[in-house]
């Protein structure tokens, strides 16, 4: 993946390295279409099942990044879009109102109504300051969860804590990703269909992202991050500007949350807590606020560590004392906690900080403007 | 009437527990503009150690008012020391760093608090061990307990104190000096890391005293516990302008009442519509309409953007 | 021949109960290097605040090119041909200096979120422009070497130019700098001399807000004195310099 990237910073700017460019894409199409074969035979399904997350992960991490990474509003209630997104395909998909709507119109639908969501939280919100922000946020998202509990009297539309069972899978052109998938003769297992599916859409978002991160609007979202008055002397818009990033965000969690619900097959309130989205927002700012790679780096690591700490966890314990000692679920995410707080002190931009920021260490610096003024 | 003048009063010792904790909150953003994240959690130790104390002497023979004491000592002091060393390691080596790092490490060492209370104490309730006195006082048709009001004098006083503290004494001149400019406080021979690292303590120790009164008020502690507290706290310090004494117990108290009429009325109010579990909905209702209509909170200073 | 283009009509603004500007009228005309002087505190920023939509009047109008400026939005004064620059210069600092002045460009090009995405023939064309104009600007700012370079890691003379360059980038009509010469040394000051000559040469007005009384009164048409918020003088700087009430507002100081 970051290959991929790489080379397509590489295609935009150089001709010559354009056929390295190309050959190294080549190279990582073909790693990442056989990845899942290889973890599958080496580590099993449920670490495909970690991988096939990993990419919803990486979804919603490109999407916040936009908010916080590009435009610099740290939104703590991201997570309230991704259950948008979930909770839409849960209504329009299962036997919960008995509705099966096909999935092409969903997903674009979640993407949209996201969107409103993020528009809706933004308007009234955006001229408070960074920290306002994040708290006002983070309320957003604990009243969409705790509406999301409760809206089971006295109608019931959400099931409540129960949460909806049941939802359909995600089906292409009559052929459903539940179940293993013959193409000449070669037979694609679920998992491995949603990975290909979730990459498609993940490197969709990618290019979404890079492109508008190189554009106009792109730009006036770090211009409003770096100097908000200074943008608006510019001729920046900075309300609506502000606006579509929170929409632009929103939408791309809508969508991860779509994905979601139709692979897992069951959406509750507690899947969109406010540690996930605390978890989404430590993947963009521990991978490198604002830049792409670390990003998706972030999402990667904050996916798959966990994991490992889970598994590693009970039978290291096992080896060590022939017994376990310590809970591993608490274990687990205490050296998560951890591990947030050496990196961050350590690395306090991030394990991939953006290239201008790595320019810093190029040395020649006569800082006259001081960083966050 | 009588339900109202009930939910006044459940409000009021509500209150006075967000406000203790909401002081913390306030106190750290005020001198540094950092939202401590982990200060839920430091309730949390507070309540858990106390519980423990008190479980461990509850057969000893001491009379109640001795072992309430002891396990309130124990508890200031670990919360204390939890607070330092949160300064210490998590924030102390970012003062200079990009404004969302110390952010992480918070919300980092608030993992690793509720992770390590859940290896230490388990993932189960703890009851509060039936030692109080539960006489019940009557007041215009609603019952208060003697607990209720312990909760609500015992607050009041250790505001008062903090309020002398930060007004009328050296210490709290300097804290003051460092919250309106640390560079020149400086300069006037404040040493900033002793009244960071003070505030800190001070906050920590005013968390271990709400979090004995949350887990004696709702006769139970559980290491989940700190972060829903501490959300509703930095919404009552919000509320009132962070970074403003006085307005922290402002918005303590005022978000006790709002939850608990709101917790009492809400069925009525909307037809049945929504019930009383909507409760923890109020304080982000609240937050957000302050926010939006009056930034500052109701007493904060009014701080205009300059150009 | 000269048409005005700013003029401003009893312009006040308080903060609490201090009057930070009282009724101040000054009009300045097409093609002009107009000066805006008076000692700390007189209201000179504020008054580029008012005039830019940072800060709402209390009182007053401004015509500008014959309408009226809307108040308290920047962006919208940006976009009628205004631009500035700020006392305690306020570049985008993890931008590069290119990007700084691309920035600039926003207020008159408009690839939206579509355009960025697709890359359709209107956005690429537009965003070769973009790049072009920039490039064109640092040229002209002379700080082309430095394109890549991060504005946090320019000079402070360099960051200057920069955040001029920034201002010219949104095509403006008007160019308010206040105080450009801070803390630049001789050589520097003279440099910037040629620049704002040059710049108005090119037909847009300058607005200059200036400590350095001898680049002043070398450089401007007119002058304007503010002293507690109030214009106690506007004429040529030969008068303005002899006028007793200035000479008085600045204690018999550094104007002789």
């Amino acid at each position: 993946m970051m290959g991929f990237l790489a080379s397509f910073e590489a295609l935009r700017h150089d001709k010559r390295a354009a056929i390295a460019a190309i050959a190294a894409t080549v190279a990582m199409g073909i790693v990442l279409a056989v990845f899942p074969f290889i973890v599958g035979s080496a580590l099993g399904n449920s670490w495909l099942r970690i991988v096939d997350f990993a990419m919803l992960y990486i979804m919603l991490a490109l999407g916040l990044n936009i908010v916080v990474g590009f435009a610099g509003l740290l939104d703590m209630g991201y997570i309230a879009f991704y259950a948008v997104g979930a909770y839409l395909y849960a209504l329009l998909a299962s036997p919960h109102f008995g509705l099966h709507l096909p999935v092409w119109l969903i997903i674009p639908a979640g993407a949209v109504l996201a969107g409103i969501f993020g528009a809706l939280l933004g308007a009234p919100t955006l001229r408070l300051r960074g920290d306002y922000l994040a708290i006002v946020t983070l309320g957003f998202g604990e009243i969409v969860r705790i509406f999301l509990n409760n809206l089971n009297a006295p109608v019931n539309i959400t099931n409540g804590p129960q949460g909806i069972s049941g939802i359909d899978p995600i089906h292409l052109g009559g052929i459903t990703l539940a179940k293993p998938i013959s193409v000449l003769g070669f037979t694609i297992p679920s998992l491995h269909a949603y990975y290909y599916l979730f990459l498609v859409l993940a490197l969709g978002i990618v290019f979404v992202t890079i492109r508008l991160e190189n554009s106009r609007i792109g730009r006036a979202w770090v211009a409003i991050r770096e100097d908000e008055i200074a943008a608006k002397s510019c001729g920046i818009n900075t309300r609506n500007i502000k606006l579509l990033a929170f929409t632009m965000g929103a939408s791309f969690g809508g969508v991860a949350g779509g994905l979601f619900a139709g692979f897992q097959g069951f959406v509750s309130p507690e899947s969109f807590n406010l540690m996930e989205s605390v978890m989404v927002l430590c993947m963009v700012v521990l991978g490198g606020m604002g830049n792409i790679p670390g990003v998706i780096l972030g999402g990667i690591l904050l996916t798959v560590l966990p994991e490992v700490f889970r598994h590693g966890a009970g039978p290291v314990q096992m080896a060590l004392f022939g017994k376990i000692l310590l809970d591993p679920e608490a274990l687990r995410m205490l050296l998560f906690g951890l591990a947030l707080v050496v990196v961050m002190l350590y690395r306090p931009a991030g394990l991939w900080p953006s290239t201008t920021r790595r320019r810093e260490f190029k040395g020649e610096s006569t800082d006259v403007l001081k960083e966050g003024e | 009437m009588d339900i109202f003048i009930q939910q006044i009063i459940n409000g009021l010792v509500l209150g006075s527990i967000y406000a203790l904790v909401a002081l913390g909150y306030t106190m750290v953003y005020g001198i540094m503009g950092l939202i401590n994240f982990a200060h839920g959690e430091v309730v949390m130790i507070g309540a858990m150690v106390a519980l423990m104390v008190i479980k461990l002497l509850v057969n000893s023979g001491l009379p109640v008012f001795i072992i309430i004491l002891i396990a309130l000592a124990a508890a200031v002091a670990v919360c204390m020391a939890v607070g330092y060393s949160i300064e210490r390691i998590a924030y102390r080596p970012l003062r200079r760093a990009p404004k969302l790092a110390p952010l992480i490490t918070a919300i980092g060492v608030s993992i690793i608090l509720q992770n390590l209370a859940m290896l230490v104490w388990g993932r189960n309730y703890h009851a509060f061990p039936p030692i109080l006195p539960t006489s019940e006082h009557d007041i215009f048709g609603a019952t208060i307990t003697s607990l209720q009001v312990a909760i609500v004098l015992i607050a009041a006083l250790m505001m008062t104190g903090l309020i002398i503290l930060i007004h009328r004494t050296r210490l709290g001149r300097a804290m003051r000096a460092t919250s309106e400019n640390p560079p020149i406080a400086q300069l006037m021979g404040v040493n900033i890391n002793q009244i960071i690292s003070f505030t800190f303590v001070i906050g920590s120790a005013l968390a271990a005293v709400a979090g004995l009164m949350v887990s004696a008020n709702y006769s139970i502690a559980h290491y989940y516990m700190g972060f829903m507290l501490g959300l509703k706290a930095f919404t009552a310090a919000v509320l009132g302008g962070i970074g403003n004494i006085a307005g922290a117990v402002l918005g303590g108290i005022l978000l006790g009442l709002i939850e608990s009429l709101g917790a009492g009325y809400i069925g009525d109010l909307t037809g049945g519509f929504l019930g009383s579990h909507y409760q923890d909905i109020f304080a982000f209702f609240v937050l957000i309409g302050v926010l939006i209509f009056r930034p500052s909170g109701l007493i904060g200073e009014k701080v205009s953007e300059r150009a | 021949m000269s048409s005005v283009l700013l003029d401003a009509r009893a312009i006040a603004k308080h903060f609490g109960g201090v009057k930070a500007l009282h009724d101040v009228s000054l009009s300045i005309n097409q093609g002009e290097i107009y000066g805006l002087i008076g000692p700390n505190g007189a209201g000179k920023t504020t008054f580029f605040n008012v005039l830019t939509g940072l800060y709402h009047p209390d009182g007053g109008e401004l015509i500008f090119a014959g309408e009226k400026l809307p108040a308290s939005a920047p962006h919208k004064v940006a976009k009628r041909g205004i631009a500035r620059t700020f006392q305690n210069i306020r570049l985008f600092a993890n931008m590069s200096a290119m990007e700084n002045v691309m920035v600039g460009c926003h207020v008159r090009t408009h690839a939206g979120v579509f355009g960025a995405v697709v890359h359709d023939r209107r956005t690429t064309a537009e965003e070769v422009a973009i790049r072009r104009r920039a490039e064109e600007l640092l040229h002209y700012v002379n700080i082309a070497d430095r394109a890549d370079d991060l504005a946090r890691h320019l000079s402070y003379g360099d960051q200057r130019r920069l955040e001029i360059a920034r201002a010219l980038a949104t095509d403006p009509k008007l160019l308010a700098l206040d105080e450009p010469a801070a803390g630049m040394n001789g050589t520097e000051t003279e440099a910037l001399r040629e620049l704002i000559e040059g710049i108005r040469k090119d037909g847009i007005t300058v607005l200059l807000i200036e400590h350095d009384v001898k680049l002043v009164m070398g450089l401007c048409d007119r002058v304007a004195v503010l002293d507690y918020g109030e214009k106690i003088c506007e004429d040529v700087p030969a008068v303005v310099q002899k006028d007793p009430k200035v000479i008085e507002a600045y204690l018999g100081g550094s104007l002789a």
